[in-house]
C-alpha cells in the first residue's frame, strides 16, 4: 500500500472528540420493544406506500411498504408481530410534526420470513444488485438517508473511478461507524466487494480518521484476508479535523479535487458510501436480510451507561434512553445527531429511524445561551467555512430576506456543519439563518410551480368558456337560419298555393 | 445651402425607411411587462384586487391604472417583488382590499352537499369535481384558496381550513422572529 499525498479543505475546526465514553463496551443488542412505530418516510424522496392491513400478522423481514416513484425504498417489519395501526404519529424531525407511520405490536418470537440469500453475488447483474438493494430498503446510514441503490449505478454519462468509504466520522460524540468498523470489518469488506462489482469501480479508498486506531487495524486485518479486493482497495488514514466527514470535504482530502458547486461527486468519478451502508449491502445480498436495524450511539453527560446499540427501527427512543439509564427528566429535550449538526427533539414517543445515528443527552461544553450580539464583520466565519463561502454575507442577506442574493452567494453549497456558529464571537446562530433561508427558497419554488399550474388551469378554463360561448352562438345562428328557412319555405308553399288557386280561377274564368 | 438640405432630406428618408422596416420586422407581440407582472402574482384568481383575475390586474398595473399593493394573497412578498420589477417604492398592503392571511384550502362537507354545481361554476381553476345532484369534492392539490366557492353555496357546506405543513414542506422558523419573541418574553418577565 502506497501512501499518497493527501489534500485538504479550507477552514474546519479541531474539536474535542468525546468519543471514549461510548466506545468502552462492545455493540449491544437492544431488546425488542413491545410496540414499534415505523414512519413510511425514513429516506430522502417519496414516502413508501403501505401494502399491509391493520390486524395482519407479519414476520421479521416481511415487506410492509413498497417504494413509490424512483427516489424511494421499501420498508420491512423489523420483527414478527401484528400490524396495530397505520396512522399519523410524531416523527423525529426538527419540526416536531406527525407523519404516516405503521405501528406493529411485536410478539417477541422474532420469526423470520423466508430469506433469499445469494452466496455468489457475481451471478447477479449490476442491475439485479441495485434492485435487491432497493428492495432491502437500504439508505445512506451516515445520516442523510439517500436511497443507496441510486448511488450504486455506474451510469451512462459518468464512469466511476473510485468508491470512497467514508469512515471519517468527524462529529464529536458519535461512534457508531467506529464501532461497526471495529466489530464487523469483515462484513463491511464483503459489502464493499459487492458495491465495487455493481459500480464497476476501478479502486476503493477506505478513509478513516487517525483518532480511530482500533478501526484502522480491524479494517486492515479484514482487508488482507480478501486477496482479490486488497489489490484494488487501500485504507487511507486522514488527520482528525471537523468536518472531514462531509462528503465533499473528504473527497478534497483524498483526491485534492473539488466537487463542483451544485455538482455531485459522480461528476468527478467518485461515489461515496458509509461503512454501515456497505455492511447493510453485504447482509442484503449475501444473506438476503433487508435493513431492519442500525447501530445507534447513545451518549452524553446525562447518560450513565453510554454505548452503541443495535436497535430495531421503530424502537421508542425513550426505551433506549431508559436502557442506558439517564439522569434526564422525562420529556426533557435531547439531540438527534451530534452537537454540531444535530437538532433538538423532545417527545419521548419518537421512534428510531434509518437515519438516527446518535442520541445525545447532555453535552460537556454548553454554549451559554445569550442574546446574539451584532455582527462585527470580523470574518472569522469565512475563515472557518469548509465550503469557502462567506457566511457573514449570507447572514446579511438571509436576515433581510434577499433570497436571490443568498443564492448568488451559493447558499445551497452550505453543508450546515456549524463551524461558523462555533467561531462567531457575537454568538450569532448563523446556521439557523441559512436553514431558514434554504427552506424559504424551496418553498418559493414550490409556490411558483403551483401558481404556474393554477395559471394554466385558469387559462384553460377561460378558453373552454370562450369556446362554449362561440359554439352556443353558432348553434343559435344555425337555429335562427333553420327557422328562417322553414318560414321561407312555408311562405313559398303558401304563395304557390295561392298562385295555383288564382291560376285555377283564371282558367275557370277563361272557360 | 441646397446640398445641405438635400443631404438632410435624404438622410431623413433613409432613417425613416429603416425605422419603418424595423417596426414591422421586430414587432413585439403582446406586452412583455404584463407577462412579467403576471408571473409574480400568486394566480389565486380570487378577484380581491377588484379585477377579474390575476392577468387583468397585471394588465391594469402595466397600464398604470392600478397600484401594486392590491393583492392580499400575495402579501408583502409579492409587493416587494413587484416594486423591484417596476422600480417603484414598495408600500404596505391596501387595507381596503383585505389582509394577508395564511394559505387556506376549501373543504366541502360531503354530507351536506346537495350537488347543485354552483361552486363548480365559481371555481376559477376547475379544482372542484362533481355533477348535478351528485356530491362534489375539492381537488386539494389544485385549490388556490381563493374563497370564490363560498358565497354561491346555497347550503353553506364549504369551509376554509388552514393548510398544515408536513415534514417535507415544513420551513425552518425565522431566527429573527425567535429572538424578537424571546426579547418580548424577557421584557414581560
Amino acid at each position: 500500500m502506497t501512501q499518497q499525498q493527501l489534500g485538504s479543505f479550507p477552514g474546519g475546526l479541531k474539536l474535542p472528540g468525546h468519543k471514549k465514553r461510548s466506545t468502552q463496551l462492545p455493540i449491544r443488542r437492544m431488546p425488542i420493544s413491545k410496540r414499534l412505530v415505523l414512519p413510511l418516510q425514513q429516506h430522502i424522496g417519496e414516502a413508501a406506500v403501505p401494502i399491509v392491513e391493520v390486524g395482519e400478522k407479519v414476520l421479521k423481514g416481511q415487506r410492509i411498504a413498497r417504494a413509490e416513484g424512483h427516489v424511494s425504498v421499501c420498508l420491512h417489519a423489523p420483527t414478527s408481530g401484528v400490524i396495530k395501526a397505520i396512522a399519523d404519529h410524531q416523527v423525529p424531525h426538527p419540526s416536531g410534526l406527525t407523519a404516516p407511520c405503521v405501528m406493529i405490536e411485536t410478539d417477541g418470537e422474532d420469526r423470520w420470513i423466508e430469506r433469499n440469500p445469494v452466496p455468489d453475488f457475481r451471478s447477479l447483474s449490476s442491475h439485479e444488485i441495485r434492485q435487491r438493494v432497493r428492495e432491502a430498503g437500504i439508505v445512506g446510514l451516515g445520516g442523510a438517508g439517500f436511497p443507496s441503490f441510486i448511488k450504486l449505478n455506474p451510469g451512462v454519462r459518468h464512469h466511476v473511478e473510485t468508491l470512497l468509504i467514508n469512515g471519517a466520522e468527524c462529529e464529536p460524540y458519535i461512534t457508531c461507524d467506529d464501532m461497526i468498523m471495529r466489530e464487523r470489518a469483515a462484513g463491511i469488506i464483503e459489502g464493499i466487494e459487492i458495491m465495487m462489482f455493481a459500480l464497476r469501480a476501478k479502486e476503493c479508498v477506505i478513509a478513516i480518521e487517525d483518532n480511530k486506531p482500533e478501526s484502522i487495524s480491524a479494517m486492515r486485518f479484514a482487508l488482507t484476508a480478501n486477496k482479490a479486493l486488497s489489490e484494488t482497495t487501500r485504507i487511507v488514514i486522514i488527520p482528525t479535523k471537523y468536518p472531514t466527514g462531509g462528503e465533499k470535504q473528504l473527497i478534497q482530502v483524498i483526491t485534492g479535487k473539488e466537487v463542483p458547486s451544485k455538482g455531485l461527486p459522480i461528476d468527478i468519478g467518485i461515489v461515496c458510501h458509509n461503512p454501515g451502508t456497505a455492511y447493510a449491502v453485504g447482509r442484503a445480498i449475501r444473506h438476503g436480510e433487508p435493513l431492519l436495524s442500525r447501530i445507534v450511539t447513545v451518549t452524553g453527560t446525562d447518560v450513565t451507561h453510554a454505548g452503541n446499540f443495535e436497535t430495531l427501527f421503530g424502537t421508542p427512543i425513550r426505551e433506549l434512553l431508559e436502557f442506558c439509564e439517564t439522569k434526564r427528566q422525562p420529556d426533557e429535550p435531547f439531540i438527534m445527531g451530534g452537537p454540531m449538526m444535530g437538532y433538538n427533539l423532545s417527545g419521548d414517543d419518537l421512534p428510531i429511524t434509518k437515519t438516527s445515528n446518535c442520541i445525545l443527552a447532555g453535552v460537556d461544553e454548553v454554549a451559554i445561551a445569550s442574546q446574539p450580539l451584532p455582527c462585527i464583520r470580523c470574518g472569522e466565519c469565512a475563515v472557518a467555512c469548509p465550503a469557502s463561502l462567506l457566511p457573514q454575507q449570507l447572514y446579511w442577506y438571509s436576515r433581510s430576506k434577499e433570497f436571490d442574493k443568498t443564492e448568488e452567494y451559493n447558499l445551497f453549497d452550505c453543508i450546515e456543519c456549524g463551524c461558523c456558529d462555533y467561531v462567531c464571537p457575537s454568538k450569532i446562530p448563523l446556521v439557523s439563518y441559512f436553514r431558514f433561508a434554504k427552506t424559504e427558497i424551496m418553498n418559493q419554488e414550490r409556490e411558483r410551480r403551483k401558481s404556474d399550474i393554477a395559471r394554466e388551469r385558469h387559462e384553460n378554463r377561460l378558453a373552454r368558456q370562450e369556446r362554449e360561448r362561440v359554439e352556443k352562438e353558432e348553434r343559435q345562428k344555425q337555429r335562427k337560419a333553420a327557422l328562417a328557412a322553414s318560414k321561407a319555405a312555408q311562405k313559398k308553399a303558401e304563395n304557390t298555393e295561392a298562385e295555383s288557386t288564382t291560376e285555377a280561377a283564371a282558367v275557370k274564368e277563361d272557360n | 445651402m441646397l446640398t445641405a438640405i438635400l443631404a438632410l432630406t435624404l438622410l431623413a428618408l433613409i432613417f425613416g425607411l429603416l425605422l419603418g422596416y424595423a417596426s414591422v420586422k421586430f414587432k413585439v407581440e403582446g406586452d412583455p411587462i404584463v407577462e412579467q407582472i403576471d408571473k409574480l402574482l400568486p394566480q389565486t384568481q380570487c378577484g380581491q384586487c377588484s379585477y377579474a383575475g390575476c392577468r387583468p390586474y397585471a394588465e391594469a398595473i402595466a397600464a398604470g391604472e392600478a397600484d401594486i399593493n392590491r393583492c392580499p394573497p400575495g402579501g408583502e412578498a409579492t409587493i416587494l417583488a413587484l416594486a423591484d420589477l417596476l422600480d417603484v417604492e414598495p408600500k404596505p398592503l391596501d387595507e381596503e382590499v383585505g389582509t394577508e392571511k395564511p394559505k387556506m384550502l376549501a373543504v366541502i362537507d360531503e354530507d351536506r352537499c346537495i350537488g347543485c354545481t354552483l361552486c363548480i361554476q365559481a371555481c376559477p381553476v376547475d379544482a372542484i369535481l362533481g355533477a348535478a345532484k351528485h356530491m362534489h369534492t375539492v381537488i386539494a392539490d389544485e385549490c388556490t384558496g381563493c374563497e370564490l366557492c363560498i358565497a354561491p353555496c346555497p347550503v353553506d357546506c364549504i369551509d376554509m381550513v388552514r393548510t398544515t405543513p408536513n415534514p417535507t414542506t415544513w420551513r425552518w422558523p425565522d431566527p429573527e422572529h425567535i429572538t424578537l419573541q424571546e426579547k418580548i418574553e424577557e421584557e414581560q418577565a
